[in-house]
């Protein structure tokens, strides 16, 4: 590094100040970091702290009046509210499901994968597909698809005849409310999305497994179940714990695929907690004092997770 | 023994071969595994498929029950996505086939006609299309122009608090998009970017630098720095040294890039809804919104989505193998 300095500065001193060509590295790092730096604090930091301070007021963003401060009030709320304690659990079990699922099938696809045949390259970015695609665009053919009467969905699991009845989406079976189906049929759809990055993260960390393990454990005549218990789950086992952190943080911001598919109904079965947020902060009264509190709260939650989990991972290192 | 001298491995041996691995049930096994995937795969694209089909259908078989996958496929749906029509009175209608049987008419407007339908003029759905482009282009322009800059200042000088910065950076790719768009919804309606082109512009420029950054700089920092050093004794400066020496070599990292940024500033949604309403609003909001209007047009919603997608496929297959490492880069460094 210091080489370089010098030889720069001794070249500029050889070509003395003849163009803007020949600014100093100083020069150069300020001019090429600063503009990136200042479009991030304009546009993240300040809106972060400013919502930071609108949580505390009650405030309307088309109501023309100045925020009134109302210190914790907005949060108190927030945390009584008996419905908003519902959406946080369907936010959850939303999660659960999602991400389970996810690790199970992208673990598998991965396993599939994991060895190269002929055209194994070809089969992975057609796998990759779902996951290129807009997820509000994504919802809208998924409701297509489960629709009751013309979808392929009912076709494809046995329940073509509309007599039957099965209407995902409505969560109904014959007419009669069966509670769950609608977040189920969300769940399906972010599945079939998302299976395909768990299994992309698992691939590279199957890649990464060196071969010595697997040849020692041959030789010593380990059943393939062994090896899968002893050599190739603890060697993936960070990665696929990275892919199921970037998959809860997202389930919590889950809010395209939903509004797309559903829009947080039938009732509020699928109404999970950020289609809610968007509910509260730009529909009907714009509860922006309100929303501010609750996004902070969603934050706080994430924040509060990711940190579980890369507490998890650290100590799995370490034991690595 | 001796015949093996004569004759020799098949194949040269490049690597220790494993001999569990290249008999007759191992390779069976894997013939088998491949297989499989080729099966998931396929199941995998149903959806897509189905997508596809769909907007080829006529409206009545689009709801037929049972669905049919066999048909004659039409452009109705397209119509229906790119044009506003209005009821043709039965004297124009005359008029119209008259043309129509001369050989008068656009593709568009004879199958508008089958419906006695006129084509009036090219829906907002075009203009909100047009509107993607131009902000999805620009922004991702932007982005990556603005990203290189960073990452190159990132890794080849000794920036104090390199670290932080760095995490910094990344971490504003964590919050939730809701978050920041209350207060940014406040400010752009104070400073009227609220609804403009330029206020998309900006807020996908900053969505997607974090990420340009970081991918970035993996790539120049594989770039060997002797080469610069090079160059900057045989009297370049820093910036010539930049331009001609450093940005060749770090064309293939732009191009991943590049499609990353363009992948995500086309399908946004969530900014998108939120902070546009008519003159900026992009497409994916659009083809959300066609089905609030009274009769769900499914061939033209399947149409659109079609539309909307098949750019993003085309750039995944011709990049493949930039994008594999696009999108696990962030998980392993991160």
């Amino acid at each position: 590094m210091r080489s370089t300095t010098a030889s720069a500065s001794i070249s500029s001193r050889s070509l003395p100040e003849q163009s803007p060509w020949h600014l100093n590295d100083r020069a150069i790092q300020n001019l090429f970091i600063w503009p990136t730096l200042i479009l991030l604090i304009a546009m993240n930091v300040f809106p972060l702290l400013y919502s930071l301070y609108l949580s505390f007021t009650n405030y309307s963003a088309v109501a023309n009046k100045p925020p009134l401060w109302v210190g914790l009030k907005n949060f108190a709320d927030i945390l009584m509210s008996e419905q908003m304690w519902d959406y946080f659990a369907t936010t959850g079990r939303y999660a659960l499901m999602d991400v389970g699922l996810q690790t199970v099938i992208g673990f598998g696809l991965a396993m599939l994968l994991r060895r190269k045949f002929f055209g194994s390259g070809m089969i992975t970015t057609l796998i990759l597909v779902p996951m290129m695609i807009s997820p509000v665009v994504v919802g809208l053919f998924w409701k297509l698809i489960y629709n009751p009467n013309f979808g392929f969905f009912n076709y494809a699991v046995g329940a073509g005849n509309p007599a039957s009845g099965l209407d995902m989406l409505a969560s109904r079976i014959a007419n009669k409310p069966v509670p769950g189906l609608a977040l189920f049929a969300v769940v399906i759809v972010d599945v079939w999305m998302w299976s395909p990055f768990v299994m992309l993260l698992v691939l590279s960390g199957l890649n990464a497994i060196p071969d010595y393990l697997y040849e020692a454990a041959a030789i010593d005549r380990a059943s393939s179940w062994f090896q899968f218990w002893r050599i190739t789950l603890p060697q993936v086992a960070p990665l696929l714990l990275i892919a199921v952190l970037f998959r809860t943080i997202e389930a919590f911001k889950s809010f395209d695929l939903v509004m797309g598919m559903t829009g947080g109904g039938p009732g509020d079965q699928t109404e999970l907690i950020a289609v809610n947020l968007y509910r509260q902060a730009f529909l009907g009264t714009f509860r922006t004092g309100f929303s501010s509190a609750l996004a902070y709260i969603i934050l706080i939650v994430i924040v509060a997770v990711s940190n579980l989990y890369i507490k998890y991972l650290n100590q799995m290192r370490g034991e690595a | 023994m001796a015949n093996f001298e004569e004759i020799g491995p098949r194949t040269p041996v490049v690597e220790a071969i494993r001999v569990d691995q290249v008999n007759p049930r191992a390779r069976a096994v894997r013939r088998i595994v491949a297989f499989i995937s080729l099966a998931v795969a396929l199941i995998m694209l149903l959806p897509v498929f189905i997508m596809g089909i769909t907007a080829f259908k006529t409206r009545s078989e689009v709801v037929s029950s049972p669905p049919k996958l066999i048909f004659q496929p039409t452009l109705e749906g397209f119509v229906y996505l790119l044009t506003d029509r209005a009821v043709a009175s039965s004297s124009r209608l005359k008029e119209l086939e008259k043309k129509a049987k001369e050989g008068k008419l656009g593709l568009f407007a004879r199958i508008a006609l089958e419906g006695g339908q006129e084509i009036t003029g090219p829906s907002a759905y075009v203009y909100r299309l047009w509107n993607s482009v131009i902000i999805a282009g620009i922004s991702t322009v932007f982005s990556v122009l603005l990203g290189l800059l960073a990452a190159y200042a990132f890794s080849r000088f000794k920036v104090s608090g390199k670290g932080d910065l760095m995490f910094f950076i990344l971490s504003t790719r964590m919050l939730p998009p809701v978050v920041v768009t209350i207060p940014l919804f406040l400010m752009y309606s104070a400073i009227r970017l609220h609804d403009t082109r330029l206020g998309m512009i900006l807020l996908y420029i900053v969505f997607n630098l974090s990420f340009s950054v970081w991918l970035l700089k993996g790539f120049i920092d594989e770039i060997p720095k002797e080469y610069e050093e090079a160059a900057l004794v045989d009297g370049y400066s820093r910036l010539q040294a930049f331009f001609k020496v450093v940005l060749p070599q770090a064309v293939t990292g732009i191009a991943a890039t590049t499609v990353f940024c363009l992948i995500f500033a086309w399908n946004e949604y969530a900014f998108a809804l939120m902070l546009t309403s008519q003159r900026a609003r992009t497409a994916p909001p659009s083809i959300a919104t066609m089905l609030g209007r009274g009769g769900i047009e499914w061939s033209a919603i399947a149409a659109g989505s079609l539309g909307f997608l098949i750019p993003v496929v085309i750039v995944t297959f011709a990049l493949r193998k930039y994008l594999l490492r696009g999108v696990t880069f962030g998980a392993i460094r991160g």
